[in-house]
């Protein structure tokens, strides 16, 4: 059974006149089929708008599917009753770093999500000290967090949501404001937290080259799922890529071009490294 | 014509504990008519440099010329460099206050003392200019997507007519399309109207793609300034700094330290396949 299992999926967001009365609905998400396993490590791709912050919003049920079902971790998230044990399974980390930290110290900050759930004094402490460990900002638990840069703020935002030990992490676009150190920092953290402790992590974001390393890509526009497939599957599309007005990583496109000119490469090539042993193929031949 | 920085200094809490010294002895001229990026990590300085530029900081030490006259000369007209150097900040979306987006263009023309009409005009103008559709224009700032947003606090820049158009990472937080748009739309503004642009940014792809000449920002100080393809050569000393050069940079120096026969300067992913073909053909 899948950690994320959603089923003809679709959202509508409402508008309401000053009676009450609908006065116009708008489709965000549109009839989505996902599988995430535990333990996967999956991006969403999309523009704005693309309707994937919505779909993100529904893993820890801060939104309900106006059609089809959602379940985390074999709980229907129309279930309210299971609202809070969806929320401790999925936590989220959003875009802004500033609007998600609420402690004057990044221990206390990080210790809150725990402590809201009633968790002994004790077991908290320890369980901010594993988190702050392991996104590598133990040595900033006495500091104030509005001295801290973009990436670490986002990884103590990481820290709070690991100290609920959520079985999947919903991180919504949260290298967007961040400096290129920044994200490598948050990206870094995130693969980690993914490949040592087994969390599944659902990234969306915009930027390729921190999709590269997923078990999973899903490309979303309006409202739907348009493209899925491995990293290596979905960059071998690249013309349809840039229809979609998406970035493609420079090493690919340029493989691109050379395909182009006529030179004989496989499609999908992703790093630097690849590139270079598929010319020297070429050269000897 | 041009902006001439003699020896800018600035220090930030003078004489206090907090005490920083964000630009160090700086010296830069910017001729009539470049597209210039401005490059470095948090904190190098680069955002209190070019607050210099229209006045809106006062250096510690130093002078600013622009067209030969010193800005800070006790006659010299503050206002009226404000109106000829453009500064957009970072999410200038967030200053957006009036109740439509038209109005909001018109406030600064409208606060340079220009008649009604003209104002109007301008501000036509300026929406034209950044690609803004009409149906926007009577629009609450709210109603705006965020790119649209964007534009719309950059027509309100545009709308003073800039000499020189200053854009402190004007992209941060778009998505692709988004940026897109909006640095296509600058580069075509630079050609067409012929005014300075210095492009504040993080992004090496992107800076490559449009800028002649690239100011490196270091701890306060220019550690490089020189074409594109030139300051990529220094691709070692820039990630000592936090920043990195164009993935296409880093290809073609492991392809040339595996001995192909290539150059290694390429800043553009086309330039990077025109080199490649030619190492392929040549043998």
């Amino acid at each position: 059974m899948g950690i994320v299992k959603a089923r003809k999926l679709a959202f509508d967001y409402v508008k309401l006149d000053e009676e009450g009365r609908v006065e116009s609905r708008s489709r965000a998400v549109d009839d989505v089929d996902l599988d995430v396993q535990a333990g996967d490590f999956i991006a969403i791709l999309g523009h704005n708008g693309s309707g994937k912050s919505t779909l993100a919003k529904h893993i820890n049920a801060l939104l309900v599917p106006t059609e089809g079902t959602l379940f985390v971790d074999g709980k229907d998230t129309r279930d309210e009753s299971k609202i809070w044990e969806i929320r401790q399974t999925a936590g989220m980390v959003f875009q802004n770093p500033d609007n998600q930290i609420i402690g004057t110290i990044v221990d206390e900050d990080v210790g809150f999500g725990p402590e809201n759930m009633g968790i002994p004094r004790e077991e908290i402490w320890q369980r901010v000290e594993e988190s702050l460990k392991s996104v590598g900002m133990w040595e900033y638990r006495s500091h104030s967090p509005n001295k801290l840069s973009g990436g670490q703020k986002q990884r103590v935002a990481i820290a709070g949501v690991v100290a609920m030990r959520p079985k999947c992490i919903v991180l919504d676009e949260p290298t967007a404001m961040l400096d290129p150190n920044g994200r490598k920092e948050v990206i870094r953290t995130v693969r980690e937290l993914n490949r040592r402790e087994h969390v599944t992590v659902i990234l969306i974001t915009h930027y390729m080259e921190e999709v590269i390393q997923a078990d999973k890509v899903f490309v979303m526009e309006q409202g739907k799922i348009v493209m899925q497939g491995t990293p290596r599957e979905v960059f071998s599309h690249v013309e349809e890529l840039k229809e979609r007005r998406l970035d493609v990583p420079q090493v690919t496109l340029t493989a691109h071009e050379l395909q182009k000119a006529g030179v004989p490469l496989p499609n999908g090539i992703l790093t630097i490294d690849e590139l270079a042993e598929e010319l020297r193929k070429v050269r000897k031949s | 014509m041009a902006i001439r920085i003699e020896h800018l200094n600035y220090v930030y809490n003078e004489g206090m504990a907090f005490e920083k010294h964000a630009v160090r002895d700086v010296s830069l001229e910017i001729p009539d008519g470049q597209f210039i990026g401005i490059i470095g990590h948090t904190g190098s300085g680069k955002s209190t440099l070019i607050q210099h530029l229209n006045g809106l900081m006062r250096a510690t030490s130093g002078t600013i010329y622009y067209n030969e006259e010193n800005i800070y000369a006790k006659d010299y007209r503050m206002k009226d460099l404000r109106s000829r150097v453009g500064l957009v900040f970072q999410y200038p979306e967030y200053q957006l206050f009036e109740t439509d987006v038209f109005t909001d263009v018109c406030f600064g023309p409208k606060n340079l003392g220009l008649s009604g009409e003209e104002t109007e005009a301008r501000a036509y103008e300026a929406l034209r200019l950044v690609g803004l559709k009409e149906k926007y224009y009577r629009k609450s700032p709210f109603e705006l997507s965020g790119g649209q947003k964007r534009r719309a606090a950059i027509a309100g820049i545009l709308a003073m007519k800039p000499e020189v158009l200053v854009l402190d990472e004007p992209t941060a937080g778009l998505d692709p399309r988004g940026r897109d748009d909006i640095l296509d739309q600058i580069a075509k503004l630079h050609k067409e109207q012929r005014i300075t642009v210095i492009l504040v940014s993080h992004s090496m792809e992107d800076i490559a793609r449009y800028v002649e000449r690239i100011i490196v920002m270091n701890q306060g100080q220019v550690m490089y300034d020189d074409t594109p393809r030139r300051v990529f050569a220094h691709y070692k000393e820039l990630e000592q700094v936090g920043l990195a050069a164009p993935q296409v940079t880093y290809l073609m120096q492991a392809l040339h330290d595996q001995g192909w026969p290539v150059k290694t300067d390429a800043a553009t992913v086309e330039e990077a396949a025109g080199e490649i073909l030619r190492a392929l053909k040549n043998g």
